[in-house]
């Protein structure tokens, strides 16, 4: 019988991390030491422990890692709790990869609506657990860079969360993204042992004034992009400029269970990357 | 053309369901008044030629309530993938309606499209539909509203009742090789069903719904119609229950599940209705808190996000099992006419 | 009926009474009218309706609108009032919110029972009498009124309005002898397993759309245990048949000393499940071991399950069927 989407395959569980009190990084691998499949970035796969349920999860590790792939996960509801009781060893299902990715190996051209990213200077806007599909796109963009430095133009990124410990992957924005980035990270309330910045995400946006010709990806909880998008358009940026990632509840991932259906789109096919001038002619409904 | 006499239906019919299983329209068998429903045909089954539609659309030969899709072994840390898929046996679902043939190409362009859904191609492609043309037309019958016609049904083979006969035209290879198995069926002539059609034509055109207008609704006219300010009145008495959805012959969507069975696990999917609260709900939020985004999230779909997505096609084959079912009275027919009041 | 119910409706709106009527608004056809909200004299003068179709019951809606601002004036048939009163008693209705006219009804009808008499493509229905006329596409049909009530109203268990601030017309009397248990005990005298196999067939119709607990005025839980994906039996389809069975049957213990009998259930399940027949059952069981009770009689009335008395009979009495 021909292949089922439906039909997930089984990995294998390598590595976890704790990166903050809420947030684990799992690394997974199929049965046979390999990656399970290739992705892009910005694309999902359904990770499921069966007989407790399966959930769409953004890919964080860049495709270009060949070795295993990376789920970052915060724990917030059924599965995410058992996911997160979880013990190097154990088997999960993986379906994908799912959805549309950002079109990092597109170059904008007023054919296509300048829609890409290829070439481009970039803005990443994350805030807590949204880093996870941004961590994908600047790993990827990072590494081609490296085997074409002009593959992409200057990489900027905006990181907000609650507290310090609430900054996923600090470490490796520490150690590796601050060698080859620009790296603003900002934390919501005072706290002792942070000298950095202290505030929300859409207000030191409009501090720091990013260049108005970098292409901006954002991800983060729905209020903290609503309100950053109304900042950068204060500061000028167009919504074709702008690209984010979309969540919302998801069985089939692939376009034909109905529930993630906004308008004529369904945000597990035609999304989950959207730019926002395609947003702003859908119903305002995630 | 073919034909049998309708004396010699019931052999037919047993010649069908000696290759392959049939179904058909039936009385419910709990209770002789309890409207119609279809059943596997047995000897004893009698054909309910009149009644227009079944209780249930047919949908449920190829989307069925509940599947089970996969099977999983879970030992410890261990996880085996049990692919249970098998090929479906041949069958037969003989008196479908037009609006309901119509319904199947509304959901082959959801669950055929790619990556395609083996589960209902397996039984898309298993199943013959030997469709009726429609005899006695009811009141909440508009399916020429979508340009389907209740005289000339699709399907593989279409069907006309005359006085005496039961007249058959293979419309596909599938459709060609089924009549091609049945020795009694005898030639007629190729406008032997002109009359029968030109009677459900003539009862066609006394439909009260006939000139329901569709004018107001498509793809291009999304956000003007999202923000209507009459989905207010419209859902405020809606239960929130399932009933038009299950009834309904082209809502496609579904739930997964997984059950536990105590030896293993079993995915299954079944329908799901986005009138349900929790259709959308995550641990994270919820995009339709009230019932009024669910309700409007369900016509909004058939009269507009589908159409968009389709060519302009509607998600309503116009069948009218929702207005004869809802709890409250409320239906697509209501919500298109106040939608288009002003418009028209 | 209808005209005085508009007058009335539109005075209470005018000297400022009331904010909204609760009632039923025209449909597409005669036979259904939908339950609607009206703020004006106009938009009831427009579409407000009262007749033989309105059957659905208002007061569930009572838990939404009486939590409004302002007093809600609802139109109350007889079974409504007990399903309002035991809303009441369940402190789920503002009683301070609402404005109850009591209407009389002498039975509602049941539009598939019009069809399925042989009235195919209603255009219009009259009724006159005890006779049901039916124009239809296909010609005139005339059915006597009595064939066409919903199941309830065969077995009106009252004429009587128990809950109303005032009354349209004469209120009527409870109707004890109603015979609405008689399919409860022929059920009982089944053998088990033909008792069974007859709910087997019903039950395994259930397509799970929830229809008979939305409407259910018994059941108002902000979630339901179905609902709860902690509860693990949220499942949106039955898993196997057990589970087909257990959902009417968890329904019909959850409403039991609460349920009221008024019918909705089975007036509005799609495939004509005669789920009332479950809660008839704990009716007409209560009534035998712990004395006669109504639900929704009395606000405030403490139903036997949840008031334990001494004269309550024991339990081994119970187990053995008999009565104290």
């Amino acid at each position: 019988m021909k292949q089922e989407a439906l039909i997930p395959k089984v990995g294998v569980v390598t590595d976890i991390r704790q990166d903050t009190p809420d947030v684990k990084t799992f690394r997974v691998v199929g049965l046979d030491g390999n990656k399970l499949f290739e992705h892009m970035p910005g694309q999902c796969a359904m990770v499921s422990i069966p007989g407790i349920g399966e959930g769409m999860f953004s890919i964080t590790s860049s495709p270009t890692n060949k070795e295993f792939m990376e789920f970052s996960i915060k724990k917030c509801g059924c599965l995410t709790s058992w996911l997160h009781m979880m013990d190097v060893g154990q088997e999960v299902t993986v379906r994908g990869p799912l959805g549309k990715n950002f079109p990092v190996e597109t170059v904008p051209t007023p054919e296509n609506g300048n829609y890409g990213l290829k070439g481009k200077d970039l803005l990443f806007i994350a805030g807590g657990i949204g880093l996870a599909p941004l961590r994908s796109v600047i790993n990827y963009c990072r590494d081609k860079k490296r085997e074409n430095p002009g593959a992409y133009g200057s990489l900027h990124i905006i990181y907000g969360s609650r507290s310090k410990d609430d900054l996923v992957d600090y470490q490796e924005i520490l150690d590796e993204w601050s060698q080859d980035c620009k790296v603003d990270l900002t934390i919501d309330r005072e706290q002792e042992g942070w000298d950095g910045h202290v505030g929300f995400i859409p207000n030191y946006v409009k501090e720091l004034k990013p260049d108005l010709n970098r292409t901006v990806l954002i991800c983060g909880p729905p209020i903290m992009i609503k309100f950053t998008l109304d900042g950068l358009k204060e500061l000028g940026f167009q919504e074709e400029q702008v690209y984010t990632t979309m969540e919302l509840r998801m069985k089939c991932g692939i376009g034909k269970c109905g529930r993630c259906n906004i308008g004529d789109k369904y945000v597990c096919k035609d999304g989950p990357v959207f730019r926002f001038d395609e947003l702003s002619e859908l119903p305002n409904e995630y | 053309m073919k034909k049998v006499s309708r004396e010699n239906l019931d052999a037919l019919f047993a010649a069908i369901a000696e290759a392959k299983k049939l179904y058909l329209p039936v009385a419910d068998g709990t209770d002789e008044k309890r409207g119609v429903k279809y059943s596997v045909w047995t000897p004893e089954a009698k054909y309910a030629a009149e009644a227009v539609n079944t209780v249930r659309s047919a949908k449920d030969f190829f989307f069925p309530q509940v599947e089970n899709m996969v099977n999983f072994k879970v030992n410890g840390k261990k996880i085996e993938v049990d692919d249970i898929r098998t090929e479906c046996e041949d069958f037969v679902i003989f008196g479908v309606r037009a609006c309901d043939a119509a319904s199947f190409k509304i959901l082959d362009s959801v669950y055929l499209s790619e990556p395609v859904d083996t589960y209902y191609q397996n039984r898309r492609e298993h199943g013959v539909v030997m469709t009726m043309s429609c005899s006695k037309p009811s009141e909440t019958c508009f399916c020429s509203v979508f340009g389907i016609d209740a005289a000339e049904p699709a399907g593989d083979v279409s069907c006309w009742l005359t006085d005496d006969a039961v007249l058959m035209q293979a419309n596909t290879e599938k459709g060609e090789a089924l009549l091609a198995s049945l020795p009694m069926l005898e030639d007629a002539a190729d406008d032997a069903a002109e009359e029968s059609k030109a009677k459900t034509k003539a009862i066609l055109e006394k439909l009260p719904l006939k000139n329901l207008s569709t004018d107001s609704f498509g793809g291009d006219k999304l956000m003007e119609l999202f923000s209507s300010d009459k989905w207010a009145s419209l859902s405020e008495a809606c239960l929130g229950c399932g009933t038009c959805t299950f009834v309904c012959p082209t809502c496609q969507c579904y739930d997964i599940r997984d059950y536990d069975t105590g030896h293993g696990v079993q995915r299954f999917r079944c329908w799901d209705s986005c009138m349900y609260a929790d259709f959308t709900k995550t641990a994270g939020g919820q995009p339709r808190p009230t019932q009024l985004e669910r309700f409007r999230q369900r016509f909004m779909h058939k009269l507009v996000y589908y159409p968009a997505n389709n060519d302009g096609v509607f998600g309503c084959v116009g069948c009218g099992r929702c207005m004869k079912s809802c709890p409250i009275s409320m239906n697509i027919v209501k919500v298109m006419k106040t939608l288009g009041e002003g418009n028209a | 009926m209808q005209s005085e119910m508009m007058k009335r409706a539109s005075e209470l709106l005018a000297d400022g009474t009331v904010v909204r009527v609760l009632g039923w608004k025209n449909g597409e056809f005669v036979y259904d009218p939908t339950p609607a909200v009206f703020d004006s004299a106009e938009a009831l003068e427009k579409d407000f309706v009262y007749h033989d179709f309105c059957g659905s019951n208002l007061s569930k809606y009572l838990i939404k609108l009486s939590k409004l601002e302002g007093k809600t004036l609802v139109f109350l048939k007889p079974c409504d009032s007990y399903s309002f009163n035991q809303l009441l008693t369940e402190h789920r209705i503002k009683r301070e919110n609402v404005y109850i006219i009591g209407v009389p009804c002498d039975g509602k009808l049941d539009p598939d029972k019009v069809r399925e008499a042989g009235a195919e493509g209603i255009l219009g229905i009259t009724t006159d009498g005890d006779t049901v006329k039916a124009e239809t596409m296909y010609g005139e049909v005339s059915v006597s009124k009595k064939d066409c009530l919903l199941e309830r109203c065969e077995v009106c268990k009252s004429h009587k309005v128990v809950v109303y601030d005032e009354m349209l017309g004469e209120n009527g009397e409870e109707n004890p002898e109603s015979g609405r248990f008689d399919m409860v005990a022929k059920l009982e005298a089944m053998t088990p397993e033909e008792r069974f196999a007859f709910w087997r067939g019903e039950l395994s119709r259930c397509i799970r759309c929830n229809a008979c607990r939305n409407i259910c005025p018994a059941c108002s839980c902000e979630q339901c245990v179905f609902d709860n994906p902690a509860s693990g039996v949220s499942q949106k389809a039955a898993a196997d048949s057990f589970e087909e069975n257990m959902f009417h049957i968890i329904r019909a213990f959850h409403v039991a000393g609460r349920c009221t009998d008024c019918g909705e259930c089975s007036r509005v399940c799609p495939q004509h499940i005669p789920l009332h027949l479950l809660n008839r059952k704990f009716i007409k069981d209560i009534n035998t071991y712990y004395g006669e009770y109504q639900a929704g009689a009395e606000e405030g009335s403490r139903a036997p399950l949840v008031n334990f008395t001494k004269e309550d009979c024991e339990p081994n009495v119970v187990y053995k069927g008999g009565s104290k």
